[in-house]
């Protein structure tokens, strides 16, 4: 895969650490979660066979963590953007 | 009622010149209704439909699978039986299962190749030599079989790993199990299948589920690319799409997909006495009855269903076969693919109801569902016939994430593609 970092531009597959499924997000208030939306949180994933957010890091050059819209059928590759920044397509 | 194999059937047919052999298994149509359905006509499926109907007197069972039987990750592992676990919810289960091959041939009247060739872990730093030993005393206080080695037994058993002081990650030590070993894959989903259909059990091949029908929160059939068929108890054992299936039903699973490669040589003469795998090199190899020298690593660390491996993995595996053995460098490899992984939040399965009434699964088996097999099976159609987990399946439930009750045998915490 050549993954396009937002900062660095497209870069080979193994420059970059792959983080977690981005559409996870840490609850705002975890202490005000019931145990049941905290398991969700913590646990349970759609895993989605098509398409899926996210987190890269790239680890051999920017350091900078970013989002990544991939198809995990195709592996295509639609944005990459960094997290609550602008959503940036990819031109295949 | 197939007949059953022996020299005497051997030696009738070779007077036929090998040309009456009966069909291993019926192709039959399928039935509108029956008593237990299940999905997933891998080894875990076609165990389970045997357990059902020789444990628990099933008489009307049907096997769906999409595919052909065996084709999907049955048809990509590397075969690798073993018990070797540390904690509470998996050792026992897992020796469960070693001891059902150890009986297996002979139950299913078909060789499945099993052979206990050894299971060797190498350790190579002083924390890992730390972690066996407390892994090595949790098998022996369970009775189940383990043996330390030192670098000296190791050149004994395995006379061409390098162990030169001089390498990037020199081994220390080793952890052997004994019994462990490898069976032939292939022959597992045959044996089953031919096992399970001389008691009844229908197996659908090319019939796809499309979906889960339910009434009032109770399982009462499915949907499928030939037509609907009715049944109260439903078992999924699909693992690698577990998420879809389960789905079907709205049921959420903790479990995301990863991909898992391997890869074999070109044959060659026997060199390779055991099964030897290193958890710091994320690798291991062991040489199947063909001369074929067999390798796998980690995962390739994303989430992925597309069952093609990407490159970094392939380099990873390499520079460890190489530097652990170096006699493998100029041998070429003709074959590479990749399995797709159910990969649970703590690194083991999941055995056990789902929160609809009939419905149950054998899944999340992350990278070890061949050596659970047998196991998984027995287990499966227990649970599904008395509607409550044998004691041997009883802590992997999907409940455990719930109740805090995770099973997480390498300490990763809730990263699926750590464990």
């Amino acid at each position: 895969m050549l993954i396009p970092c937002p900062w660095c531009g497209p870069r080979p597959e193994d420059e970059f650490t792959f983080g977690e499924d981005a559409s996870a997000v840490p609850p705002a208030d975890p202490a005000s979660l019931s145990d049941q939306e905290w398991t969700d949180y913590l646990y349970f994933r759609d895993n989605p066979k098509g398409d899926h957010k996210e987190f890269w890091f790239h680890r051999a050059s920017c350091h900078h963590w970013f989002i990544l819209e991939r198809n995990t059928v195709t592996h295509v590759i639609a944005a990459s953007y960094p997290p609550g920044g602008p959503v940036t397509e990819v031109e295949q | 009622m197939s007949r059953r194999y022996s020299i005497w059937s051997l030696a009738r047919n070779a007077l036929s010149h090998h040309e009456n052999w009966q069909k291993a298994w019926r192709s039959p149509e399928p039935q509108p209704e029956y008593d237990a359905i299940v999905i997933g006509g891998g080894g875990h499926g076609l165990a389970t439909a045997y357990y059902l109907a020789k444990n628990h007197g099933y008489r009307r069972v049907a096997v769906l699978e999409r595919g052909w039987i065996g084709g999907g990750n049955t048809g990509r592992n590397t075969t690798i039986v073993r018990s070797n676990y540390l904690l509470d919810g998996n050792a026992p289960f897992y020796e469960h299962s070693l001891k059902l091959w150890e009986g297996l041939s002979e139950d299913l009247n078909y060789n499945v190749m099993f052979s206990q060739r050894k299971v060797v872990n190498t350790c190579h730093t002083v924390g890992e030599r730390e972690t066996t030993m407390r892994r090595y005393n949790s098998m022996r206080l369970r009775g189940i079989d383990a043996e330390f080695l030192s670098r000296e037994d190791l050149a004994k058993l395995e006379p061409s790993m390098n162990l030169s002081r001089d390498i990037r990650h020199p081994v220390l030590c080793g952890l052997s199990q004994p019994r462990g070993g490898t069976a032939r894959h292939d022959a597992v989903a045959w044996g089953f299948a031919r096992a399970a259909d001389s008691l009844g059990v229908d197996i659908i091949q090319n019939c796809e589920v499309t979906g889960i029908d339910r009434e009032g929160g109770k399982v009462v059939g499915v949907q499928t690319s030939r037509g609907a068929i009715k049944a109260g108890k439903i078992g999924i054992a699909v693992a690698g799409h577990s998420t879809q299936v389960a789905e079907m039903a709205g049921v959420r699973l903790p479990i995301e997909t990863h991909l898992l490669q391997a890869f074999v040589s070109e044959p060659v003469k026997p060199f390779l006495n055991t099964v030897v795998s290193t958890g710091a090199l994320h690798f291991y190899i062991s040489q199947t009855d063909k001369g074929e020298v067999l390798l796998g690593g980690g995962l390739d660390g994303h989430n992925s269903f597309s069952q093609r491996g990407s490159l970094p993995a392939v380099e990873e595996v390499v520079t460890a076969a190489t530097e652990l053995f170096p006699t493998i460098g100029r041998l070429h490899f003709m074959r590479q693919w990749a399995g797709v992984m159910d990969m649970t939040m703590d690194g083991s399965p999941i055995i056990g109801k789902l929160p609809v009434d009939g419905l149950y699964m054998s899944g999340g088996w992350c990278y070890g569902g061949f050596k659970a097999t047998p196991g998984s099976g027995w287990c499966l159609a227990y649970t599904m016939a008395n509607d409550r987990p044998h004691a041997v399946n009883a802590e992997l439930t999907l409940e455990r994430f719930r109740t805090g009750h995770a099973i997480d045998e390498k300490g990763a915490g809730p990263y699926p593609k750590a464990h």
